[in-house]
């Protein structure tokens, strides 16, 4: 290069030379470096940015991990504990991937629990609320078929009973089940077509979903703690008045959540990688053993709201579709919510009522899932499948009905 | 080979017992379907194994325990001699010498030389490696466990376990803990028409070579090895979580001056 002797002009004579042909530029402005968010994000705004450095970290991880596992039956196992013994670093690249995808559904959760306060699903999100429904089915796919992966008893049995669940769909039920194993039980054949979904085909689709997502995003803009349009107050600049740019502002917020996510995360992989068993466990540590289930088949712990409503219906076809029924009906939010305001700070008691009683049943239902069924907890979690149905079903309702506070123009700030 | 020398004799005895248990076995069931019940409500209330990996010593006498007493049935197949001496402070020699009883080299895992089809038809069950079992049972239970054997004339090996009823093992460890028999008491049933057997524990039966503290130190090492076995980097991982820690938390403090910094700027 003739520019050379001036590294300045050189890297913005090719920036120039870029530009002119790709928008580089253009959309790291629009994207980010001069995307106007609202100036207000409390805590709950971390977790969409910490979730992106999760599944960066999941792809990384997974990456070095595929380089030393093997996809077989009769391997799978053994190369999981060589990657945890005799790998260079094996063992922390593992921890790092299995606690990644608690830790994502963890984050998710919260995620999405941050759009139900603030009412982020509204118009104008709908969409962006959609892909964002669409990145957390694709994830639950992910994780289900990546759990098989260690081929131990618990990854084994657990593969077997959901793949079953297809099983009580009339006439056509029996066949799909072989049809997703390819087989007539989970068998070598499954591992490998799991660890192709999971290596390539997902991952893809999380990626594209992501960028659908942050695209979407971006359009419409972010919603906000006060749940007002900040693009509705714009000053002389043509910028909102309430808005920042990310860039510089939002870089290093979410740098300084990205650092104290990662203490947490350290914290778990160093000192407790299993979790008290919850993000490993104790049964998967047996080889996958077709003639010995383990003492309890329960899924991992980010399944178990759905599996503990599964089992609180005594109708099995029955339970199958409400348990697909309490995922899907996520997508509806943004229809069911009649609400004039977006966020929690304005609105009644009635929809605060019905959130916090959705919380509680969501958590109580993981704990049922968790535990062994008695004729008491089974009761329980009736109680709290209903109340979980509940908050959606009757949502209509109580958010016409509910008595809203009046919105102010600007947003709530103090500076800190 | 010295296995292979045993076998004939000791599927011999196995045949016999189990024949003998098979007419017992409608009566036992009858026995100790209230024994079973409890015993389940016994694992429950695990002892508490107290081991510590980091003590290289304590792993030192556990492999040797484990060598001598658990190597001739199970192998830790994912186990590498040669990493084994490393972490616990011993040279390939010392390993080959005290520990090795198969041949292997340095570089080879911890097999054994049982035939699996052997293990099967001498005990009902192949013995299971146990490179993962502090990690799939935990090491209370395992510290339990061994604790746990009792006299059963109903089994095969004429023993059984508390903590896993009906368990295929016989109790290598009989002379140096000595035997145990299990009490019970006698309970009234509510309407007075027969008397249940409650199991109330283990008692010792005769001494064994070793004093219960020894004893108690003995499997305690022994389960600290099979702790260490499980994972064999966790010494190595907890020391390298305080650094990234104490990084990181340096990090964030220079993270939120940054944050702090460029957010005075916001009105």
């Amino acid at each position: 290069m003739s520019t050379e002797t001036n590294n300045k002009s050189g890297a913005s004579a090719l920036l120039g030379w870029i530009d002119d042909r790709f928008p580089l530029t253009k959309t790291w402005k629009e994207q980010w470096g001069a995307y106007y968010a609202p100036k207000n994000f409390n805590f709950w705004y971390y977790f969409g940015s910490i979730a992106m450095l999760v599944l960066v970290l999941q792809i990384v991880t997974g990456i070095f991990l595929t380089m030393n596992y093997k996809p077989s039956a009769d391997g799978a196992f053994a190369s999981v504990e060589y990657i945890m013994r005799d790998v260079n670093w094996g063992w922390l690249i593992r921890y790092m991937h299995s606690t990644g995808a608690s830790a994502f559904f963890i984050v998710v959760y919260l995620h999405m629990f941050r759009g139900l306060m603030y009412g982020s699903y509204k118009n104008p999100r709908e969409l962006l609320w959609i892909f964002g429904m669409l990145i957390y089915l694709v994830l639950m796919a992910e994780a289900f078929m990546g759990y098989l992966l260690p081929w131990g008893n618990m990854s084994y049995w657990g593969a077997q009973v959901i793949t079953s669940l297809f099983g009580a769909i009339p006439y056509v039920g029996t066949s799909l089940v072989e049809w997703i194993r390819g087989d007539y039980f989970i068998s070598d054949i499954t591992l490998n077509r799991f660890f192709a979904l999971h290596v390539i085909a997902l991952p893809l689709a999380l990626v594209f979903l992501v960028v659908a997502h942050l695209l979407a995003l971006h359009e419409v803009g972010s919603n906000n703690p006060d749940g007002i349009e900040i693009k509705k107050n714009k000053g002389a600049d043509g910028h909102p008045l309430d808005g920042i740019s990310s860039h510089p502002y939002y870089s290093v917020k979410d740098f300084m959540g990205f650092v104290f996510f990662a203490l947490i995360f350290a914290g778990i992989i160093f000192f407790e990688p299993t979790f008290n068993n919850l993000f490993l466990e104790r049964a998967n540590f047996d080889p996958a053993d077709r003639l010995q289930t383990p003492a309890e088949i329960a899924p991992v712990w980010y399944f178990t709201p759905y599996y503990a409503i599964l089992r609180a219906v005594p109708n099995k076809l029955l339970g199958v579709i409400l348990m697909g029924l309490a995922v899907m009906i996520f997508f509806l939010l943004p229809w069911l919510d009649r609400a004039k305001v977006k966020s929690i700070r304005y609105r009644g008691w009635l929809y605060k009522g019905f959130l916090a009683a959705f919380v509680i049943s969501f958590i109580a239902l993981g704990y049922l899932g968790m535990h062994k069924p008695t004729p008491a907890l089974t009761n329980a979690a009736r109680v709290f499948s209903t109340v979980y149905f509940a908050f959606f079903l009757l949502m209509p309702w109580y958010t016409s009905v509910d008595k809203t506070k009046p919105v102010p123009d600007r947003v709530t700030f103090h500076a800190h | 080979m010295h296995t292979k020398m045993k076998a004939p004799v000791m599927n011999k005895t196995m045949n016999t017992r189990t024949f003998k248990a098979r007419n017992l076995a409608v009566v036992a069931l009858a026995l100790f379907s209230t024994l079973g019940m409890s015993a389940h409500a016994e694992e429950e209330k695990l002892m508490h194994a107290n081991n510590d990996v980091a003590n290289k010593a304590s792993l030192q006498r556990g492999a040797r325990n484990f060598a001598n007493y658990c190597s001739g049935c199970h192998s830790a197949k994912y186990v590498r001699w040669n990493r084994l001496a490393v972490d616990l402070d011993l040279t390939d020699a010392q390993v080959k010498d005290n520990l090795i009883f198969t041949g292997a080299k340095a570089t080879d895992s911890m097999t054994i030389n049982m035939d699996p089809a052997d293990g099967k038809s001498w005990f009902g069950k192949t013995p299971p490696d146990l490179s993962l079992i502090a990690r799939s049972r935990g090491a209370d239970y395992l510290y339990t466990f061994l604790h746990s054997f009792y006299l059963d004339a109903s089994r095969p090996t004429g023993m059984n376990n508390v903590v896993l009823p009906a368990v295929a093992m016989p109790n290598v460890l009989w002379e140096l803990q000595g035997l145990q028999k299990a009490v019970y008491e006698g309970k009234t049933s509510e309407d007075g028409k027969r008397v249940d057997k409650e199991f109330k524990g283990l008692e010792a039966e005769t001494k064994g070579k070793l004093s219960p503290e020894e004893y108690d130190e003995f499997v305690r090492d022994t389960v600290n090895f099979l702790d260490y076995v499980g994972e064999p980097g966790q010494v190595e991982r907890r020391s390298l979580g305080i650094r990234v820690t104490g990084f990181l938390l340096i990090l964030f403090l220079l993270a939120y001056a940054l944050k702090k910094e460029y957010w005075k700027d916001v009105k």
